[in-house]
């Protein structure tokens, strides 16, 4: 359509933007989740509350984070570090609990033979059980990359730049352009997300390269 | 070995979100004419510019910008923001240092006890109203008021031409209007204080948007709040009632800008915009943007240029 | 922010009238219920066809992922523009919202049906067949009620999303409780958006505790291990995991 073409590079700015705003967060997230999950896992009892808890923290309306954060966090108001913030929050909410399932989900025996082989705790972890969680976090990552570009996108209500603004001042003007090319660049953006998990994914367990099974 | 795989991997990703994080710099606004320009280095300030959540802002703060930046002076753009109660904070922490504002609504936003309502002496209560750090310069002869504006089948069938003659008959009457109206001394109040009208209840719709043009088409309310230029007004055949009482005063487009960023480039600048505009150029150029879908740059472009201002 | 928040919310004025807390909620479940509902009403036939034919699961699945990617304010926007001047009354505000909601229920529905049917115990199955029983009969009799569980679990997931995402039908300018978030934040005030996120998310847990507690009563005692049987039934769950698709995913 002539519209897209005609604002090829404000759509791939504002893509960008949003990439910033969405995938940071999935980084980050994934970082803290990881000893918030080890821990759910570690202590029994630590498990329900943080699942609870956290799985509450990821209710919170995302437009309530965006605004309400500045005040927490003494940050200017339209500073983009605000939505970050947000977004990491609701990241480590979704992996908090994959995290968890994941490193249970690794078998008893597995972990037993590392522990006999002379692994320390810290060298289990990040030899033995990590790795053969990343297969059930990726699917985690999967779900939080799609989520957070869906969010990212309300913070065009408050003016902050990504590809929700293109929505914004479509629905302004009662224009559809922007806004199906918004919509468009969005599914893709999740669909890249997807993929570079997938890839990840595939380099970090060649096992199952190996043992020919799908990724 | 493994470990190293996922040192590498997460390694590469955040090397990725990096990049495109210093290629997107959060004051690219992706509705900018080109890039912003910084001419010579002694005497070129920098502003940035911000705007409310409706297309009209969106264009005086694009005409704003370009007119300053063909004067030397770079812009950083930061539009869209939200409501006056969500950029007059902005204003203040350093977020903006400058946004196109309207002398009525902004006199009373500071102080509630603002009377008058010719354009001279709504200027002057804001000044005086204005707190220490931010700065009016010179208004415009360009109005866009808030309005009540119903169907013409509805002015004819209760045979309205003002506000006034809606007392006795809002009881039974849905107003429309932004949000922020229900609070508003030129909202809900307002129309209880100066016309004694109480509606039957207020929906919370958007700034003169598409909502409100629908829900007033459509019936869900009978009176909505839309401002004076939007071209959907001659559009739908809605009638503007008049306003004899004078609630919504005048309301002259004026730059508002935090007085630590106002040097003469600035001042001269915006205060040469505003002497160009009036009423009907911005409804004209206001109706380019939302009628014909052209981008509010391209159009604060043509209209600097066609008045030697870019 | 605490303490106004705990000031707003112990306001007796914002608890009555139709711009009340409970208006509010009302509207927000109702909003809730019935795209919850369509949503079922189209994923769930849906999913246990998929599973149990085997076929158009690629499709399917694809469109669902797909669907999962769209973003709720986008389609909320184009929506409007869409619908507003075809309908008229409250409809013209209503449907963009369900809709918005609808798309977002679905995924997490029509994947909790057809890994359900999926995840059936061949056996069971089998012994299906064996008694004599139709293909419909088999879908009906024994696959819809194996696969309870996970149908549940995507009704849950999905519930939960729902309701979070409702606060969007606000800015359509619809009632429910993101009207708090919305009409705060046009004028800033703190108290109110910070209110509505609060009951926004209690909401969400009590819908989440109300699913829980009917799973309980709704999923066959063979299946949730509630009866001694259910031991293994647990362990072949266990073993096989969750397929991570039916995670709670929020939008807005």
């Amino acid at each position: 359509m002539t519209w897209f073409l005609d604002h090829v590079d404000d759509v791939l700015s504002l893509a960008a933007q949003h990439i910033y705003l969405a995938g940071l967060p999935l980084l980050l997230g994934l970082l803290i989740a990881l000893p918030l999950g080890w821990l759910a896992r570690r202590y029994r009892g630590l498990y329900a509350p943080f699942t609870a808890g956290f799985g509450l923290l990821y209710t919170i309306p995302s437009l309530a984070l965006f605004i309400l954060l500045p005040g927490i966090l003494g940050t200017r108001i339209l500073d983009r570090n605000n939505v970050l913030v947000a977004m990491t929050i609701y990241t480590v909410a979704l992996l908090v609990r994959t995290v968890a399932d994941a490193l249970a989900a690794v078998p008893a025996d597995v972990n037993q033979s590392a522990t006999a082989m002379g692994y320390t705790r810290l060298r289990r972890f990040f030899a033995v059980e990590l790795p053969l969680a990343v297969p059930v976090i990726s699917a985690g990552m999967r779900v939080a990359a799609v989520s957070n570009v869906s969010i990212v996108s309300v913070a065009a209500i408050i003016g902050i730049p990504q590809l929700g603004l293109l929505f914004t001042d479509g629905f302004r003007r009662s224009f559809y352009d922007p806004i199906i090319v918004g919509i468009a660049a969005c599914i893709v953006l999740a669909l890249l997300f997807d993929l570079v998990i997938i890839g990840i994914t595939r380099v970090l367990t060649p096992w199952q390269r190996a043992a020919g099974s799908a990724a | 070995m493994r470990p190293r795989r996922i040192a590498v991997s997460i390694g590469a990703a955040m090397a990725l979100v990096t990049v495109t994080a210093c290629g997107s710099d959060e004051s690219t606004d992706p509705f900018a004419t080109g890039s912003a320009s910084s001419s010579s280095a002694g005497g070129s300030s920098s502003v940035t510019v911000g705007s409310a959540d409706f297309p009209e802002s969106v264009l005086l703060a694009e005409i704003y910008a370009g007119a300053l930046e063909a004067k030397g002076v770079t812009v950083t753009k930061k539009l869209s923001i939200g409501s006056r109660e969500a950029y007059i904070p902005a204003l203040q922490d350093g977020s903006i240092d400058l946004i196109p504002e309207y002398t009525g609504v902004l006199a009373q936003y500071f102080n509630k006890d603002a009377k008058a309502t010719d354009p001279e002496g709504v200027y002057k209560e804001l000044e005086a109203a204005l707190p220490e750090t931010l700065t009016v310069l010179e208004k415009s002869a360009a109005e866009d008021k808030d309005s009540v504006v119903v169907t013409k089948a509805t002015a004819d069938d209760l045979g309205l031409k003002s506000i006034a003659d809606l007392e006795g008959k809002s009881q039974d009457l849905v107003l429309g209007g932004p949000p922020e109206w229900k609070t508003r001394p030129t909202g809900v109040p307002g129309l209880k204080k100066v016309y004694n009208l109480e509606f039957k209840s207020f929906r919370p719709l958007d700034a003169g948007g598409p909502l409100s043009v629908q829900a007033l088409k459509n019936g869900q309310v009978d009176a909505a709040n839309i401002f004076s230029t939007d071209p959907s007004i001659p559009a739908n055949s809605f009638v503007v009632l008049d306003d004899p009482k004078s609630l919504f005063a005048a309301q002259n487009v004026v730059p508002l800008a935090t007085k630590a960023k106002v040097n003469p480039t600035v001042e001269g600048t915006l205060n040469a915009v505003s002497a160009k505009l009036d009423t009907p150029t911005l409804t004209d150029l206001l109706a380019q943007v939302v009628t014909d879908k052209k981008d509010p740059d391209a159009v604060a472009g043509e209209f600097l240029k066609a008045n030697g201002l870019g | 922010m605490i303490p106004g928040v705990l000031e707003w919310l112990s306001d007796p004025a914002h608890w009555s009238g139709p711009d009340g807390v409970p208006a509010r909620t009302v509207e927000h479940l109702w909003y809730s219920a019935v795209s919850l509902l369509i949503a079922s009403v189209v994923a769930i036939p849906a999913g246990l066809l998929i599973g149990h034919t085997g076929r158009g699961r690629f499709l399917v699945v694809n469109l669902a992922g797909a669907a999962r990617a769209i973003p709720s304010l986008g389609l909320l926007f184009i929506m409007v523009l869409f619908l507003g001047p075809r309908l008229s009354g409250d409809a013209a505000f209503l449907w963009p919202s369900l809709v918005v909601l609808i798309v977002l229920a679905v995924p997490p529905i029509l994947s909790g049906a057809y890994a359900g049917v999926e995840g059936v115990d061949p056996a069971a199955r089998d012994a299906a067949r064996g008694m004599g029983m139709t293909g419909g009969e088999v879908l009906a009799k024994v696959e819809a009620p194996c696969a309870m569980p996970l149908i549940f679990s995507g009704l849950r997931s999905a519930a939960l999303q729902v309701v979070a995402t409702a606060t969007i039908a606000a800015i359509a300018g619809l009632g429910g409780l993101g009207r708090f978030l919305i009409d705060g934040q046009s004028v800033r005030d703190f108290p109110q958006m910070a209110s509505g996120a609060v009951l926004v998310a209690v909401l969400a847990l009590l819908v989440d505790l109300l699913f829980a507690v009917v799973q309980r009563y709704a999923v066959s005692p063979g299946l949730t291990g509630r009866g001694s049987r259910g031991a293994v039934r647990e362990m072949t769950v266990a073993v096989r995991g969750d397929s991570g698709e039916t995670e709670p995913q929020h939008t807005s």
